[in-house]
């Protein structure tokens, strides 16, 4: 009798948290949709930009400027791109794991993080590797208040100055890469010292081009668009990816209570039954008692 | 011919024009029907689309590429 209380309690708390994922769920759909629509609206631009400095480039010689030098490794710098919020499965751990798998693998260098994200900086937080100079800043965390090109591209620059300065001989991101709403892959990528984009055949049969000015202050100017625009995309698709694991999660969460309130009217229907049965014994007895 | 003016965030004007001025690094330069190929960079300024029945529209970049190739113009701007 005494656990009828209790179980219609869990009912109405594990019912609001229903209320609660399913919410959640839905909101995580609506933003993983304008997410995903920042990456399609991004994509012509990041592909007509690889296809013009692919062009250009291929044949010049590849005398880049300061962003493709090749120096001795001694300075790390690694950048994971998580959350602020939590509540979206393994999204957040993953990125920190692929961090730590990274820090042992260089272990022999100086290892600076510049998390971008809560989650990711709280995991780094006040560890050595979380100091560092004073020209970039200790987190990127705000810049999901409002993902734009502008704020992301203004960091982006700051780090490329740190690294041209040779505070860093390497730079590396690791971020969630969006396949689709169920699935996102985690992505160690260098991102310093650029990597040549691939050259691909079609591009070999307009180069007779007009240049201004000349091929070389183009690909210069060119190198730093898209490394900013890599940047970028990796934002984009850490984004797109944080709301996507966390619309799983919360169906999945959503799903489990659903699951829990069914056994639990169960058991709360079956100890009523029983409680209404022992009653019925007790009257059924004391009358009987009586006409005896 | 066609113009498409993109940014990493969005589609800024996608549509025919008849003649665009743009603000190259070297000075400003225009763009007419059947221009031979080329690819140049763009310092800030104004873009100015002339558009068929000379309507006018301008849209105001801070740098940026041009590639102009078999009459389809895309500048990528900032």
């Amino acid at each position: 009798m005494g656990g009828l209380k209790e179980v219609k309690d869990r009912i109405t708390s594990v019912q609001s948290t229903i209320q609660i994922t399913s919410a959640m769920k839905m909101v995580s759909a609506a933003k993983l949709k304008r997410a995903q629509d920042a990456i399609i609206q991004m994509r012509p631009y990041a592909e007509k930009l690889t296809e013009i400095l692919v062009n250009v480039s291929s044949t010049l010689d590849t005398s880049e400027g300061g962003y493709s030098v090749q120096r001795e490794m001694k300075n790390l710098l690694i950048i994971p791109i998580a959350s602020n919020r939590g509540l979206c499965g393994p999204f957040n751990s993953n990125v920190i794991k692929a961090t730590r798998a990274l820090q042992k693998k260089y272990e022999g260098c100086e290892i600076t993080i510049l998390a971008a994200g809560k989650k990711a900086d709280d995991a780094f937080k006040g560890t050595e590797e979380n100091i560092h100079g004073n020209t970039l800043p200790r987190n990127m965390n705000n810049l999901f208040n409002e993902l734009a090109f502008t704020t992301v591209s203004l960091q982006a620059e700051r780090i490329m100055e740190a690294f041209i300065q040779k505070q860093f001989d390497k730079v590396v991101i690791i971020y969630n890469q969006f396949k689709n709403a169920a699935v996102q892959n985690v992505q160690v990528e260098q991102w310093l010292p650029a990597v040549a984009p691939e050259a691909e055949e079609k591009s070999t049969f307009v180069s007779d081009y007009i240049y201004e000015p000349s091929k070389s202050e183009i690909v210069e100017e060119l190198i730093p668009k898209s490394l900013k625009t890599q940047f970028y995309k990796a934002f984009l698709d850490s984004h797109a990816s944080e709301h996507g694991a966390r619309m799983t999660a919360m169906h999945k969460a959503t799903d489990n209570a659903t699951e829990m309130v069914d056994d639990l009217k169960l058991v709360y229907n079956k100890a009523r039954q029983a409680a209404i049965t022992n009653e019925i014994l007790e009257i059924v007895g004391g009358a009987e008692a009586l006409n005896d | 011919m066609q113009l498409d003016i993109v940014s990493p965030d969005k589609n800024i004007y996608s549509g025919e024009a008849t003649a665009v001025l743009f603000p190259g690094v070297e000075g400003s330069f225009g763009v007419l029907d059947n221009h031979a190929p080329m690819i140049a960079t763009l310092k800030k300024g104004a873009i100015k689309i002339t558009k068929e029945g000379n309507t006018e529209e301008v849209v105001e970049v801070s740098g940026g590429v041009v590639e102009v190739l078999k009459n389809k113009v895309i500048v990528l701007a900032e």
